[in-house]
């Protein structure tokens, strides 16, 4: 079982290199390449899970290389991995389906797309400090190069800003571990966590530095407010099957290293006895979460809407993890798998919508629902789940956090969690309300975006794709992702206790 | 105080570096410039770990010779750090290239004006 762990990593970069290979050999092969490592990755990821969770609690190890774990570099799935893991391998082969007919349709495109997989589901498994920037690094190498796959300048402008800040995020983390290392002599998280705890050993001023430095840079990766200015840029400029990809992903795996690293390697002794640590955490939770939301509201091209909604909605998550008790954390895992399906379900909505319509600006949703009606319904249900109505995940999710800032007793965190519901409902239920309940705008508007989009389209045909309209898999997969918001708000709470066992030994072990 | 500066020399150039490739980042108007901002920021990082591998007297971490060993680690991730850091040059120079043959234009400045009469 352990064997099976490098897999997770090693199927897609595997499949990377067979899809830039098959391109020499035949153009426009990537597609079929990426499914099958695709599957083969969500396979590999479903098998770790299941053995993950089978035994609560307990954690798969593997050492590459043969070494002994403080020496060599440990691979570690335990329950909250294993979710992410699962979370990466669903979303990136659903994501496949769109890009079908969506596009870009070049081998390289995939071999970028399989690359990113491999960095995230490196991110999540690895147990190792500087493997984890490695990854982080491979993963925003990546991103950077798929949303610079846009075939405007738009997208190129936007790439390279991603790639500046993106590259200073990564720089901190990496000045971060130095601290870390320095203090203490070690890489692998659980002994770096040991030895961190052992307050006498290390110099505390060298345990602060790193913290605020690995936080921070994290920070910039999630895209809280104010490092999150290369976030919208990137996920408007990109092309609507990538910006599904990485907003559904790549922050919440970000996100998942900072939960990883706070507690693996900190632990709650570090954050009790530094409360200028826990104030960093509380503090941008809080900003985000607030500000997030009304630039948010102010937005009028509706990707940008969405991707300041994602950096509410990452608030939310730094604010369950500064929260830091059991319910907090789960809260925390759910929110992640939940914001993901959601989030990547809404950009591509946004994308169909704008391939059936020529919508993409908010005056441009007026009575959407006659011209797109699936598109207009997923989008209404995510939009729905996003803001927390019951049943849907989105609910269950900010039900866990906001239950931990009970039991904690952080009543002003609790007050802004419930504030961030109805910031929420600010923004999406003016959508909600223009798609459902107000005419379709004059003609002229509607053909001006029409012309707007057919540029694009000839874009599109120069590449050997159908000139407009939306193919079954991409209704599929938007309609998967809706479907998916509301049953997994019924499989969360039974998922909630799944992971508390995990969650315990994570809070138990400094 | 000018002593502890003297002594801890490879830290404060560290330092400088990471202050001034942050503020070419920041200043520059020029996009290649901005790059090469980035660059001067993450050797501030590397020469932070060689620095702080350094040991005075110390050996090269073989059987046969003599402690005080001096720890190949902080080499090796440095060697990784400096391939992701040319990878990343790499890919932000083909950005910028995409960038002039869009826009006609490095000049941060003018791209803005540019991009507002798109």
């Amino acid at each position: 079982m352990t064997d099976l762990v490098p897999f997770a990593v090693a199927v897609p970069i595997l499949g990377s290199l067979v899809a830039f290979v098959a391109g020499v050999l035949r153009s426009k092969s990537g597609w079929a390449v990426a499914v099958a490592a695709s599957i083969a990755q969500l396979a590999v990821a479903g098998v770790l899970a299941a053995a993950a969770f089978a035994e609560p609690g307990d954690r798969i190890s593997y050492v590459v290389g043969g070494f002994e774990v403080p020496y060599g570099i440990e691979l570690v799935v335990d329950g909250l991995s294993a979710t992410v893991l699962l979370l990466v391998a669903a979303v990136s082969l659903g994501v496949l389906a769109y890009a079908r007919r969506a596009g870009p349709r070049s081998n390289p495109f995939y071999a970028v797309y399989l690359l990113l997989v491999a960095g995230l589901s490196g991110m999540t498994i690895t147990g190792d400090l500087f493997n984890m920037y490695v990854f982080l690094e491979i993963t925003g190498l990546a991103a950077y190069a798929l949303v610079a796959s846009g075939d405007r300048g738009r997208s190129a402008v936007a790439a390279l800003k991603y790639l500046l800040v993106g590259t200073v995020g990564a720089s901190l983390f990496l000045l971060g571990i130095g601290y870390a290392y320095i203090g203490t002599g070690t890489l692998n998280m659980v002994d770096l966590g040991e030895k961190l705890a052992e307050s006498a050993a290390v110099d505390p001023t060298l345990a602060q530095a790193a913290f605020a430095l690995i936080v921070v840079g994290l920070f910039i990766k999630v895209a809280v407010f104010p490092l999150h200015t290369w976030q919208p840029d990137a996920y408007a400029g990109a092309p609507d099957t990538v910006s599904g990809l990485i907003s559904a992903l790549v922050s919440t795996v970000a996100a998942y290293a900072l939960l990883r690293v706070v507690y693996t390697v900190f632990g709650t002794g570090f954050l009790d006895a530094n409360p200028v640590a826990h104030a960093i955490l509380v503090g941008g939770a809080v900003v985000s979460i607030v500000v997030g939301s009304l630039l948010a509201v102010s937005q009028n091209e509706v990707k940008r809407m969405l991707a300041y909604s994602s950096v509410s909605q990452f608030g939310l998550i730094v604010a369950a993890v500064a929260i830091g008790n059991g319910p907090a954390l789960v809260g925390a895992a759910v929110h992640l798998v939940g914001h993901a399906v959601m989030k990547g379900g809404l950009f591509l909505s946004a994308g169909l919508v704008a391939t059936e319509t020529g919508a993409r600006t908010v005056e441009e949703f007026d009575g959407l629902v006659e011209r797109s009606p699936v598109g207009a319904g997923a989008f209404g249900v995510l939009a729905v789940s996003m803001v927390g109505v019951p049943p849907t995940v989105g609910f269950a999710g900010k039900w866990y956090v906001a239950l931990g800032a009970v039991e904690a007793g952080a009543w002003s965190l609790l007050a802004v969690i419930v504030a961030s519901t109805l910031l929420t409902l600010a923004y999406f239920g003016r959508l909600v309300e223009r798609m459902f309940f107000r005419e379709p705008a004059p003609e002229p508007a509607i053909q001006r975006a029409e012309t707007a989009n057919s540029t694009e389209n000839a874009d599109a045909v120069a590449d050997g794709g159908d000139a407009r309209g939306a193919s079954l898999g991409m209704y599929a997969t938007v309609v998967a992702a809706a479907v998916l918001a509301v049953a997994l708000g019924f499989a969360a709470f039974g998922y909630g206790e799944l992971l508390q066992p995990t969650i315990e030994t994570l809070l138990s072990t400094t | 105080m000018i002593e502890t500066l003297a002594a801890k020399d490879y830290y404060v150039a560290t330092f400088l570096l990471l202050g001034i490739g942050t503020y070419v980042m920041i200043a520059a108007g020029n996009l290649v410039k901005k790059v090469i901002g980035m660059n001067i920021f993450q050797t501030g990082i590397f020469l932070f770990f060689i620095a702080s591998a350094y040991v005075d007297g110390g050996n090269p971490p073989l059987l046969t010779t003599e402690g005080p060993h001096v720890s190949p680690l902080p080499h090796v991730l440095i060697l990784t750090a400096i391939v992701v850091g040319v990878a990343l040059t790499a890919v932000a120079l083909g950005m910028i290239i995409r960038i002039y043959a869009e826009y006609g234009t490095l000049n941060e400045d003018t791209l803005q004006e540019v991009r507002r009469c798109d």
